[in-house]
């Protein structure tokens, strides 16, 4: 734990520096390849949509050695149409989900489910929804998101700075791009509990780009007055300075997430937490990789091509022996403004 | 890199919020005791029931007719037979807004099959000719004469009939129109023999309540029917009149019970009828309601019904909290192993958070009717990270300003100005996510929002008005300034150099 902290101190005073800003290119191929393998399976295999986004009914009996065998029989001797999918979930639980069932078959499937595992009707938790249901869930999710990455886009920017706000939203986007892939990917089931865990990753994702942010706005805020480093090198200074604060953020917000998973997948087996805690579970992971890797470089890039930083980097550049690791900004002709014509940075609250 | 040298603020009198703190939440336990909210009112998901979300069933270039007047009748039918269950706490809401409105139901306990089919039928409403009234006294009244021409089945029923009874005032919408039937009207007081329908609610265009204001300020409601009504109204209107008490009376009937029973005075032809009577304005403005209603006959398609018995319920709590407590206790292990002493100041600070929760969950409960669900849970255990991480953005500043060299007493306040900001920041990102969420959001994810949003609030009262005061306090402490190896302040664990002072 010391030896994490002493890193801190070290990062702090820059002697030991990753160099997150330079080596972008890597990054940003890390995760274009990330990105590439969402849209890959998003387009073969698509989502795998729980019960709420399709319409159907899910049955789910708790006795325990209920097997997948007697449920199917039972289902069967009610005679509901369609496909029907049995699974065990947890040790005690046994789940029948059919397709949507009018209240007569509904009843059907839950008086014969009684009868074969002899528990009481009542004792049975049902789930019916009905088909134009998932398409206003859908499109409420939608709205939320949308709604939810203009504010942020306008507030931050108010907050801090336009093109801060920009490069939020690309690591948010990312963030949201990746998590669905690995959803299509590995086949977990999308279900309302997994949308709030969606939004909310991206509250979270925003939280940690924050912290990283505010630093850089503090390191940079007089950069321009000083030849001493690039607007890319400061900000690399605050991502190293901010680094272990980040990873100290990650890992407190995901110990509960980890809580709220382990025991609702283990005591529940399925349902409401386990599907809520996974998807924060993936994202919050996500998340914090590109507050890091992703959200300070695209704002170097950002800033970078600003006439004041391109002086500023021709400044520094010319002042250091050692060239640095960046790709020279290229200074357009007509840009070369002499010592008077500086831009002068107004003061940014 | 931060070089500026800002004058150190001074600390104040870091006590004053401490005290207020411990004011504020003495106060809100003592309102706790008052009130007598001493249990969280725990949602369906937790406590075994039935909820069912009703979507109103809209045809295409019909969307104008889902009017808030005609949703807000049908939460009054569905109330009227969710009531008649008879069981406690039971709730029948509208949520959402313009053609996305929707009818939530909860019902707690096990009466899921019944709960479902009661909801689930469309209302319609219907004018019958009365044959036969008498009071409901509660008991049965076999001695009442059978009225003639009615069936010996319907006259036996119409002498059984106790209107005092819920379950007989549930309505149904199973009355066929064609039927005769023995019903109650919707207050309890009085039993009917009604004819087949001759007019129904379609066929009128228009109603509304109006106070004749020259004689004697007295409510009425006029209604207008539609061409078919016309001749429908007026063929009934012609009949009755002439007739003996009660039957020249014309029955409103919705969802199989009477709303209203005008005698018709004159044969009405014309299509437009008045209804008079010792109306209230709220009387007559609701007979207009219910025959408006009656014009747009509203139907609903089941979104989602859920039935949880209660020992599901009982399981989500208990997994709910065990989940709760594990990642407290995760938190608090590693706040002490990586910031030492200052990790007190993390567990104390949640567990000031934790208890404004916890009381306010009690207190909104009473307050707006606020019900803690799985999601709501969930929501509570998600904010455990978001709280802890503002401590450790505070934290890490500090041990900023002592890699600064600055002394701690100076560090702990400069880093404060410093945090502040980016506290503000994000917790403001977190409740634009809460409050989004929240009006977005269907059914459950409402109660997550909820929790999140008031637990990101909390977050910042407990580190301006706790957190902060209790480091300013510490850091005039021994222990802690002079940078003890187990303060969490120590040259080792910021990692700072040793710096040599100029005299």
């Amino acid at each position: 734990m010391s030896k994490l902290s002493g890193i801190g101190g070290r990062l702090y005073r820059g002697e030991t520096s990753i160099d997150f800003i330079g080596k972008r290119r890597r990054w940003y191929a890390v995760s274009a390849l990330f990105i590439l393998l969402s849209i890959a399976a998003l387009s073969l295999q698509g989502l795998h949509l729980g019960i709420e986004f399709k319409g159907g009914s899910s049955f789910t009996v708790t006795k325990a050695g209920a097997s997948i065998a007697d449920a199917r029989a039972a289902v069967a001797t009610a005679g509901v149409p369609g496909e029907i999918i049995v699974q065990n979930i947890g040790t005690n639980k046994v789940r029948v989900q059919t397709a949507a069932l009018n209240s007569v078959q509904n009843n059907a499937v839950q008086d014969a489910l009684a009868a074969k595992f002899q528990v009481a009707v009542e004792s049975i938790d049902s789930q019916i929804i009905g088909p134009s249901w998932g398409k206003e869930i859908t499109r409420k999710a939608l709205y939320g998101l949308f709604g939810f990455l203009i504010c942020v886009m306008l507030y931050l920017a108010m907050a801090f700075e336009p093109k801060m706000s920009v490069a939020a939203i690309v690591a948010v986007i990312h963030d949201v791009f990746i998590t669905v892939g690995i959803y299509a990917l590995v086949g977990f089931d999308v279900t309302p509990a997994t949308v709030i865990g969606f939004l909310t990753i991206l509250g979270y994702s925003l939280y940690d780009t924050v912290v990283v942010f505010d630093k850089i706005r503090e390191n940079t805020r007089t950069i321009t007055a000083s030849s001493k480093s690039t607007y890319s090198q400061a900000t690399n200074l605050a991502v190293n300075q901010t680094l272990v604060r980040s990873f100290n953020t990650s890992l407190i917000a995901l110990l509960p997430v980890a809580s709220i998973l382990f025991v609702g997948a283990g005591l529940l087996g399925a349902g409401t937490l386990k599907d809520l805690s996974l998807a924060l579970f993936i994202g919050l992971a996500v998340g914090t990789y590109s507050s890091v890797f992703i959200a300070p470089p695209v704002l170097a890039q950002l800033r970078e091509r600003e006439p004041a930083m391109i002086a500023l980097a021709k400044r520094v550049n010319g002042r250091s022996a050692t060239p640095t690791t960046f790709a020279p900004a290229v200074v357009a002709s007509g840009e070369h403004r002499g010592p008077r014509n500086q831009p002068k940075r107004k003061g940014r609250k | 890199m931060s070089t500026t040298t800002k004058p150190v603020k001074t600390a104040g009198r870091p006590a004053r919020p401490l005290a207020v703190l411990a004011l504020v939440l003495l106060a809100l336990i003592a309102l706790v005791f008052v009130q007598s909210a001493t249990a969280v009112r725990l949602g369906l998901d937790l406590r075994g029931g039935t909820s069912v979300t009703l979507q109103p069933r809209i045809a295409p270039g019909e969307s104008g007719k889902v009017t808030n007047v005609a949703i807000d009748q049908a939460v009054s039918i569905i109330r009227q037979r969710v009531n008649s269950l008879g069981v406690a706490e039971s709730e029948v809401a509208a949520q959402g807004s313009g053609t996305n409105r929707q009818i939530v139901i909860s019902v707690p306990g096990d009466t899921g099959r019944r709960v479902v089919e009661l909801v689930g039928q469309t209302a319609e409403l219907r004018f019958r000719q009365v044959l036969a009234s008498a009071r409901s006294t509660g008991a049965a009244d076999p001695a009442a004469t059978p009225t003639a021409g009615v069936s010996a089945e319907v006259n036996a029923k119409f002498a059984a009939l106790d209107c005092t009874k819920l379950a007989n005032l549930q309505g149904t919408g199973t009355d066929a129109p064609t039927d005769t039937i023995a019903v109650c009207d919707r207050a309890g007081t009085t039993k009917y023999i009604l004819a087949p329908a001759e007019v129904l609610g379609r066929q009128i265009s228009k109603a509304s309540a109006g106070i004749d204001t020259q004689g004697g300020n007295v409510w009425y409601v006029s209604l207008t029917f539609n061409g078919e009504g016309t001749t429908a109204f007026g063929a009934l209107t012609t009949r009755v009149t002439t007739l003996a008490e009660p039957l020249n009376q014309v029955a409103i009937v919705l969802d199989g019970l009477v709303v209203s029973s005008p005698r018709i005075n004159e044969p009405i032809p014309s299509g437009n009828a008045q209804i008079t009577g010792s109306f209230t304005q709220l009387e007559a403005q609701d007979l207009a309601n219910v025959l408006k209603y009656g014009a747009l006959p509203l139907a609903f398609d089941r979104g989602e019904v859920q039935q949880i018995s209660p020992t599901l319920g009982a399981d989500q709590l208990n997994a709910g909290l065990i989940a709760g407590a594990l990642g407290l206790l995760l938190v608090f292990l590693y706040s002490l192993l990586y910031y030492r002493g200052l990790g007190f100041v993390t567990v104390g600070s949640l567990l000031v958070a934790g208890s404004f929760v916890y009381v306010l969950f009690l207190l909104l409960g009473k307050w707006i009717g606020f019900t803690l669900t799985l999601a709501g849970i969930a929501g509570a255990i998600v904010a455990i990270g978001v709280t802890a991480d503002s401590f450790i953005v505070y934290f890490e500043r500090i041990r900023d300003e002592l890699r600064e060299g600055r002394s701690l007493r100076t560090a702990v306040e400069t880093g404060w100005t410093r945090a502040r900001h980016t506290i503000l920041v994000a917790d403001f990102v977190s409740i634009i996510a809460a409050v989004l969420l929240y009006f977005f959001a269907v059914g459950g994810v409402r109660g997550f929002a909820f929790t999140l949003g008031l637990t990101t609030l909390i977050d910042l009262l407990v580190v301006f008005a706790f957190t902060k005061p209790l480091v300013t306090i510490l850091a005039r402490l021994n222990f802690f300034a002079t940078g003890h190896a187990l303060s969490g302040f120590s040259a080792k664990s910021t990692g700072t150099l040793p710096v040599i002072k100029e005299a």
